[in-house]
């Protein structure tokens, strides 16, 4: 229980970024996510949890349309990022995940240099008016990813040949660097050993001061710590969604409570 | 005995090995099949493949050794007075085989006993005219020491046919009873049969490795007679190809070697492209029905036979390019002045090589991870630009294969050229002229009437040669960058 008590901070009033009503998802015939309701704070670490196949990794998906590249899924209501309508056909998906980052379960990096990781994004952008423009970012987004120390002296080697703790915040770095506003993790540490972990959860509560954060995790523990805010999700519904702390201390619903003190998983 | 009953025999002693092997297993067992090692089954393969494959494996090793056992033992036989002006042993060896072959004929139907056979002797008989009797020409009278000869060689063939019997079936029956002799149901048959499995498996291996082998030595015999004949020097560096049949030739290889580097490489520029964007459609764009649809679409272009390749060339590709480069053509200009040149072959064979190019590149491009893509398309990179970025340079190394593959498949490729680029050797730079390259070189010195111990038919070996190693060395190649670079994105 003592990981539980430095749950109790205070989590001030903040802006909602994304909001989300009525979203429902359809893989084919498979009804994946419904009717979820959900308002995600700026500035904050929201925590997806939930038993395996809930749709939590789904929903995470679409808040930057990724469930567009899978031929057969189908997104229904509406999502509002600062008050947009990001399925609207006026919205191009590609420059909202520019602005909606995501760092995947399994470490990514394309198989180029750790420099080119993570200048890829800014080259597309455009965001970069010279080389030295580019130094500077690629320089800052490895020091916010907080891996610049350990690559410092060989941007030119492969992104690849890095080990799995390193690669996963290279890619929170290559991220980082197309200034997104919000920052989704599908599972970033289920990879990952315990040292690297830690060093990606501390990464995680850095982040949280210049970004909306919303990670899917499997650890109830890790939600615990990196997370101010948790949703809950279960069979494809939103079950419960509030302070961290109280989910964790004082669920309101049974399921939740099932499920955290590992009844059903 | 035929050959092919022999063969019957020996499969029907394996079938009835099976039948005896599981009965034999079953009973040792009481038959309850639980108590035995292995299930019965195994049991019957077992004396099956004991009774077949080493008694099949003797005869084929028979067959192929017997014959040069016999021609060696034979040409011994035949005296240096016995070649003529202008022949050799060779050639005179097959007389001997052809008379050997006339006397079984003429015992078969009778024309004479088997006892004649051994004893006949051109001064009372008229071999020639026997033989034509029971269907088989000579060329010119039989002389005597090659009717000896004829006689030993047929001797010697039949012994080594009766022993050949012999021990075969010996060897089936021998190895069936050994197999039986060890089934009772503690005997692992089981694993026994794993390693025959095995064994089978490692020889048919063998075999394709011993057939590129043997390819390859065939060449070599020829190849070095070839350069006996003709100063290799002249061979790699002589711009002129002027094969003469009366002597004389000049045979540069370098005429044949451009125009078949030329025409490839307009294959390449055409197929390449082509070939690589339909695999990028096909595997990132195409929506699944699309895909189930195209791709094997594509590949019915792979199963069309290059002959007819040759004729599309021939036939449409050649009239239409003259029609827009040839005299008073579409273009106005006159650069075309017949139907075959390279850049009509060049085309046609770059359309031969779109689904080889397309549909290995679409494996490769398939087998790079989701991930990859995910990570690029979550940062906001459209679709053109994951593949640009990051899905082609992580497929790149096989696609450089397939390229590479496709090239050396450019580089052997015949029928197309002979129909569609001509047969003037030239050195041009002109991709509308008509050019040859090295494979329709070898038909032409090898299918013409060219004494086949002149250098302008051994050319064709050092030729062939010259190919085999040149793809070769693509093929390693390719296989050396496919190695290299394939763990990239893992």
């Amino acid at each position: 229980m003592n990981d539980m008590r430095i749950l109790e901070r205070s989590v001030g009033i903040k802006e909602v970024k994304i909001s989300a009503r009525g979203c429902q998802v359809y893989y084919g015939d498979n009804h994946a996510i419904k009717d979820v309701d959900i308002d995600i704070e700026d500035k904050t670490v929201t925590a997806f949890i939930g038993p395996s196949g809930c749709g939590k990794s789904t929903f995470l998906r679409c808040l930057n349309r990724m469930n567009d590249t899978i031929d057969i899924a189908r997104v229904e209501g509406t999502i509002l990022l600062d008050g947009e309508d990001i399925y609207d056909p006026k919205v191009d998906p590609v420059q909202l995940r520019a602005k909606v980052g995501m760092v995947f379960q399994k470490p990514n990096p394309f198989p180029k240099s750790i420099y080119d990781n993570i200048a890829y994004g800014p080259r597309i952008h455009g965001l970069a008016r010279n080389k030295a423009d580019l130094d500077e970012i690629v320089e800052k987004s490895l020091r916010r990813g907080a891996i610049w120390d350990e690559v410092k002296d060989r941007l030119d080697a492969p992104g690849t040949g890095l080990s799995g703790g390193q690669q996963q915040r290279l890619c929170i770095a290559r991220a980082i660097a197309t200034e997104p506003e919000v920052l989704l993790m599908d599972e970033p540490c289920s990879a990952l050993d315990p040292i690297a972990t830690a060093q990606v959860e501390e990464l995680i509560d850095e982040l949280r001061e210049s970004y909306s954060v919303v990670i899917v995790t499997h650890s109830m523990q890790q939600a615990a710590r990196v997370s101010q805010k948790t949703a809950f999700f279960h069979l494809g519904h939103l079950v419960e969604y509030g302070e961290t702390g109280h989910i964790f201390t004082n669920p309101s619903d049974p399921r939740t409570e099932s499920y955290i003190t590992g009844r059903i998983g | 005995m035929p050959v092919l009953w022999l063969i019957l025999i020996v499969i029907a002693l394996g079938g009835v090995g099976y039948f005896l092997g599981r009965g034999r297993a079953l009973g040792s067992a009481g038959g309850d099949a639980r108590r035995l090692h292995s299930l019965p089954s195994y049991y019957g393969l077992n004396a099956a493949l004991s009774a077949g494959v080493p008694a099949l494996l003797l005869l084929m090793g028979w067959l192929l050794v017997q014959p040069l056992l016999i021609d060696s033992r034979v040409s011994g036989m035949i005296p240096d007075t016995a070649i003529g002006e202008g022949s050799n042993l060779s050639l005179v060896m097959s007389d001997v085989r052809r008379v050997a072959e006339g006397l079984d004929l003429a015992v078969q139907q009778g024309a004479i006993t088997a006892q004649e056979a051994g004893t006949l002797s051109p001064e009372t008989t008229d071999i020639r005219e026997l033989l034509g009797r029971v269907g088989v020409a000579l060329g010119a009278e039989v002389r005597p020491e090659v009717l000896t000869a004829a006689q030993r060689y047929r001797v010697l063939s039949g012994t080594g046919r009766w022993l050949m019997t012999g021990l075969v079936l010996a060897l089936a029956l021998g190895g069936l009873a050994l197999a039986l002799a060890r089934t009772d149901k503690d005997f692992r048959a089981r694993n026994v049969v794993e390693a025959g499995v095995k064994a089978l498996l490692i020889l048919a291996s063998t075999i394709a490795i011993l057939t590129t082998l043997g390819i390859i030595l065939s060449l070599i015999f020829n190849t070095a007679e070839f350069f006996r004949l003709y100063p290799a020097l002249d061979f790699f560096t002589g711009r002129t190809w002027s094969p003469s049949f009366g002597g004389g030739s000049e045979l540069g290889i370098l005429p044949l070697l451009w125009g078949t580097l030329y025409i490839s490489l307009i294959a390449l520029l055409v197929a390449v492209p082509i070939g690589l964007f339909a695999a990028i459609y096909l595997s990132e764009y195409a929506s699944p029905q699309v895909r189930a649809i195209a791709k094997p679409m594509l590949e019915i272009l792979a199963g069309i036979p290059t002959i007819v390749y040759g004729l599309f060339a021939l036939l449409t590709v050649g009239p239409l390019l003259v029609s827009v480069f040839g005299q008073g053509g579409l273009l106005g200009v006159n650069w075309m002045q017949g139907g075959t040149a390279v850049m009509t072959a060049g085309l046609v064979m770059g359309v031969m090589l779109i689904p080889f190019v397309s549909s290995l590149s679409d494996d490769i491009i398939n087998a790079v991870p989701q991930a990859m893509r995910d990570g690029s398309l979550g940062l906001g990179a459209t679709k053109s630009e994951t593949v640009k970025q990051v899905v082609l340079p992580a497929a790149l190394p096989g696609i450089v294969g397939a390229i590479l593959l496709a090239a050396s498949r450019a580089i052997g490729e015949t029928m197309i050229v002979v129909l569609g680029a001509g047969a003037a050797a030239k050195l041009s730079l002109n991709p509308f002229e008509a050019m040859t390259t090295v494979t329709a070189k070898v038909v032409s010195q090898l299918t013409g009437d060219a004494d086949f111990a002149s250098p302008e038919a051994l050319v064709a070996f050092a030729l062939g040669m010259t190919l085999f190693v040149i793809t070769l060395g693509l093929n390693v190649f390719a296989l050396y960058i496919v190695r290299k670079y394939r763990e990239q994105y893992e």
